[in-house]
């Protein structure tokens, strides 16, 4: 980006909590039912019908606030955002304006260099979603479903701290990982589960906040770098014009990259925001804090210094395994029935990413139980098996599972170690090979690759490597 | 058989004939159905004649077996704003002329679990908004005491209805005086519990904070009986009091009884002096009158009507043409369907207050008019709860005038000015009962009492007193 312009961005990040049902009723919350199967009468607001808080949503704001050490408030309200959408039936939102449920927190997030970078949060509040229009399937109508509307959303509001496109995407992701780690939200982004809100603008360094732009609901950590990338460079392109840049509300277009003005929908010069008469205030006892408390689980800044710390793995890796809590949590599970937590992590984001990568298997469905892995890693530790025939067999475990030791029994893949064994066969393969014999000797050593080759493939991979090392350079010297 | 059908029984009078098996639940409500197919008046937007039948049927068949339950087989009429599960719930409007709701409200389903049986759904005004039952879409009522005259409103069909000898008793719902000045002006009595004493689901919103549903009846007994099977917890209502089964406090036998001076400037001559010999009768058999101060009172009326527009303009959001409701013809956009479509459905006086809360809600205006009345509303409050430390009760003009004509008040703020004694105990949440108490000419005139919270049982007891010492209840038209 252009030295002389700074970019200033806050995120908006609406996260879809994991309740079994809406905020306000008891209809389902499961994503992809048949349209409106899942709205009952306070969900398509029925003349008559009235709002009642899940209990969930408030334990789940609690232990949101306190993992981000913000300010709970011990009372807040609901408020009524007043504006016509046909996928919003009650003509309003309930959401929270003076009186959000957590002030302030933050969030430590990783930057380019390695370092940690302190994020500032605003505000989270509770609110519901609306319904989605269905401007496609049919012609000249607009089709309304309103399985979503009432769905809960905890909406984080970031102060506008971040400084580049890569730092947001960043900032999201950490989130993402939060709120996965709390239990709070199945962070399918696909599923819309989580949807940001990016407000850009640009500025000369040290002045102040130039006008600002909103681009709304990105679905992706990509398509949020994107979308701010091609903001910024349209935003400093309009200035260095010597235009100025308008107040407005985008929308991204992924295909065209490209972020384009939003027309119509949510649009309003004025919400006539109110406290919503039909919904108590929310009370935030010492209790609920207590509780939240004791659900806490180790979150992934944690977790990161207890793998550097006690489990000596390198920042990046540890920084690594954390990101996802699925991963994690196979990891650890490796790890302890190993014990070799290095090999464990190698082995986690080597053999199992990739293959994870091959077949799009998410790391709460890895086919392979960590105990086997586990035992496959004492194996390679205590040179039963080779590290290549581990590869085959963890391949083997992937597709069709089965028991390590069995499947090393019953195939005959253990190594090879016995001495006299494998000199006879280093002996057969130099016998066969004078040539090569002759080249080695004749000072072209790098041919030594070529023997323990012959070597492996006589024993079908199973000879000790180091081993035919040793007895190809003790029978060649 | 000695007992003969009389319109103008009370419940019970009619629950006794019934158990004694004088009268049959089928006659009973063939009789009041007969009575409400002739009526003049235009009490009924909607007449339940086969259901009625069938529940009566069945009430009989409980009786036969020595059925207990309390309403079991007693006929009662809803107000058309309470939803009933198939059968049409207009709220007097255009808007929801044809809606039918696929629930019962608690109230209604609270009462037929008592065995009552359903006539019919009464006029009112449109979506309970007006003092005179003038701006119901299904015409004017009559008052049964004088055709020319109104019945009151917003309760107008049904407390007309039981004056007339339509419906034994009636629910009815209370905004800002919806029940207490209707039953005065028909000379039945009526009762506004306490806010979130009477669930409020299934009642169509018009000002959340304010409504209540209550029974208008014969007599201070009936309303006893009405309000044991309408009040009750809900969960389905975040405001419904959780414990309100109040039993019988022992009434003390003196009770001093608060005269608000404020109440009596500028008072009918007729109505002063009925509320005079009201308090004279009372003093009589032992109480105490005092006079109380209420300072806040001038200002009831102007918080009254900025709160309760500003939470009707967004209760009414939701009739939008798009999913229930009268939606126009070719809408041209969507613009143009909400516009339309609510121009449409709605009558003068609902768009009035629409449009004023829409005003106080904007930004700008919030402070200057609903944040004060707010602060005002408090005050108002205060000032009762200062009262009660002195008073048990506060006695008051139910009306400022007797009955007035029909086309009296063509302007908005006079007829606003109707509803001077009863806001600021709606404003206040307090139970307020009316009774008649004299006649101004040919018409009746009401007395209102006003309790501490959750002290219905309190308001009843002096009110049945009262009745058993005058006759100003039996009075028929």
């Amino acid at each position: 980006m252009d030295q002389h312009w700074e970019s200033v961005i806050g995120l908006e990040v609406h996260v879809q909590l994991k309740t079994r049902s809406k905020i306000f009723s008891g209809a389902a919350t499961d994503f992809g039912a048949a349209p409106n199967a899942q709205a009952c009468g306070v969900d398509i607001a029925l003349p008559g019908v009235l709002p009642v808080l899940n209990a969930a949503v408030v334990r789940m704001a609690v232990l949101f606030g306190l993992a981000v050490q913000g300010r709970i408030a011990k009372r807040c309200r609901f408020d009524r955002k007043n504006y016509f959408y046909p996928d919003l039936p009650k003509g309003y939102q309930i959401s929270q304006l003076d009186e959000p449920i957590v002030s302030g927190g933050h969030l430590d997030i990783g930057t380019e260099d390695g370092a940690r970078r302190r994020i500032d949060l605003t505000r989270a509040h509770l609110e519901e979603d609306a319904g989605k229009s269905l401007h496609e399937a049919y012609e000249g109508y607009t089709g309304i479903d309103l399985n979503r509307a009432g769905t809960p959303l905890l909406e984080i509001v970031s102060e506008p701290q971040l400084r580049t496109p890569a730092e947001a995407a960043r900032y999201f992701r950490t989130l993402h990982a939060l709120v996965r780690y709390l239990d709070i939200c199945d962070g399918d982004l696909s599923q819309g589960s989580m949807r940001c809100d990016a407000n850009v603008s640009i500025r000369r360094p040290g002045d102040e906040f130039g006008e600002r732009t909103e681009i709304k609901n990105l679905n992706s950590f990509r398509f949020l770098e994107k979308a701010v990338r091609f903001e910024i460079a349209r935003q400093i392109d309009i200035l260095e014009a010597g235009a100025r840049v308008e107040r407005e509300t985008l929308l991204y277009d992924a295909e065209r990259d490209e972020t384009r003005p939003m027309r119509g929908k949510e649009l309003s010069d004025d919400y006539r925001y109110f406290p919503d008469p039909d919904l108590l205030p929310v009370e935030v006892t010492e209790a609920m804090l207590e509780e939240a408390r004791c659900a806490m689980p180790e979150l992934p800044a944690t977790k990161r210094r207890r793998y550097a710390d006690e489990l000596g793995l390198a920042d990046y890796d540890a920084g690594w395994l954390v990101a996802d809590p699925d991963v994690a949590a196979y990891f650890e599970d490796v790890a302890a029935a190993s014990g070799l937590p290095k090999a464990a992590a190698n082995w986690v984001m080597g053999e199992v990413a990739a293959a994870q990568r091959q077949d799009g298997t998410d790391a709460a469905h890895i086919p392979v139980p960590a105990a086997q892995l586990g035992r496959l890693l004492q194996r390679i530790a205590d040179q039963t098996i080779s590290g290549k025939i581990a590869k085959t067999l963890f391949e083997l475990l992937w597709k069709e599972g089965g028991d390590v030791d069995s499947l090393i029994e019953r195939r005959g893949l253990k190594q090879m170690s016995d001495a006299d064994e494998l000199a006879a066969v280093v002996a057969q393969v130099l016998a066969s090979h004078p040539a090569q014999v002759d080249q080695y000797r004749a000072g072209r050593t790098k041919v030594l690759g070529f023997f323990v080759g012959q070597v492996m493939k006589e024993t079908r991979g199973k000879a000790n490597p180091r081993q035919v090392n040793q007895l190809l350079r003790d029978a060649l010297a | 058989m000695s007992f003969e059908l009389a319109p103008f029984a009370t419940l019970t009078a009619l629950r006794e004939a019934l158990c004694a098996k004088h009268v049959s639940a089928a006659e009973l409500a063939r009789f009041y159905l007969r009575r409400i197919a002739a009526d003049e008046a235009n009490c009924f937007i909607t007449l339940c004649e086969e259901q009625a039948q069938a529940q009566a049927r069945q009430a009989d068949a409980e009786i036969a077996r020595n059925g207990q339950r309390d309403l079991l087989g007693l006929p009662i009429a809803h107000k058309d704003v309470f939803c009933t599960n198939g059968v049409r719930t207009t709220c007097a409007s255009k808007m929801l002329a044809n809606f039918v709701a696929p629930y019962d409200a608690a109230v209604v389903a609270n009462l037929k679990a008592a065995g009552a049986i359903t006539l019919g759904k009464t006029n009112m005004d449109e979506f309970a908004m007006g003092s005179s039952n003038e701006t119901s879409h299904f015409g004017a009522v009559a008052n049964p005491w004088d055709a020319k005259r109104v019945p009151g409103g917003s309760s107008g069909g049904a407390a007309a209805a039981v004056a007339a000898g339509l419906a034994p008793a009636a629910t009815g719902t209370d905004t800002g005086g919806s029940i207490r000045q209707p039953a005065a002006f028909c000379g039945v009595s009526g009762l506004k519990p306490t806010y979130g004493r009477v669930s409020r689901f299934g009642l169509v919103a018009f000002a959340s904070s304010l409504d209540q549903g209550g029974p208008i009846a014969r007599s201070a007994a009936d309303l006893r009986l009405m309000l044991r099977y309408m009040e009750g917890h809900d969960r389905r209502d975040s405001t419904s009091a959780c414990a309100v089964a109040t039993p019988a406090e022992g009434v003390p036998e003196a009770l001093t009884i608060g005269i608000p001076t404020q109440y009596w400037a500028n008072l009918n001559a007729d109505i002063a002096a009925a509320l005079e010999a009201a308090a004279t009768l009372l003093e009589r058999l032992g109480h105490r009158r005092q006079e109380i101060t209420l300072p806040h009172t001038e200002f009831a009326i102007p918080a009254y009507y900025v709160i309760s527009a500003a939470e009707a303009s967004t209760n009414l959001s939701r009739y939008d043409g798009v999913r229930y409701g009268h939606r126009a013809a070719e809408p041209a956009s969507l613009d143009d369907l909400y516009s339309r479509s609510r121009s449409e459905g709605f009558g003068a006086e609902v768009k009035r207050r629409i449009l004023t809360g829409t005003y106080t809600l904007s930004v700008g205006y919030y402070e200057a008019y609903y944040k004060k009345a707010q602060r005002l509303r408090r005050l108002i409050r205060q000032d009762f709860l200062d009262a009660f430390q002195n008073v048990d009760l506060i006695l008051t003009p139910a009306t400022p005038t007797p009955a007035f004509e029909r086309g009296q008040h063509r302007e908005p703020t006079t007829m606003y000015k109707q509803d001077v004694f009863t806001i600021p105990a709606s404003l206040a949440g307090l139970p307020a009962l009316a009774v008649p108490c004299g006649f101004a000419g040919h018409l009746p005139v009401g007395m209102q009492l006003i309790g501490p919270h959750f002290a219905e049982d309190r308001l009843l007891t002096l009110a049945e007193t009262f009745q058993r010492e005058t006759d100003w209840h039996l009075r028929t038209p």
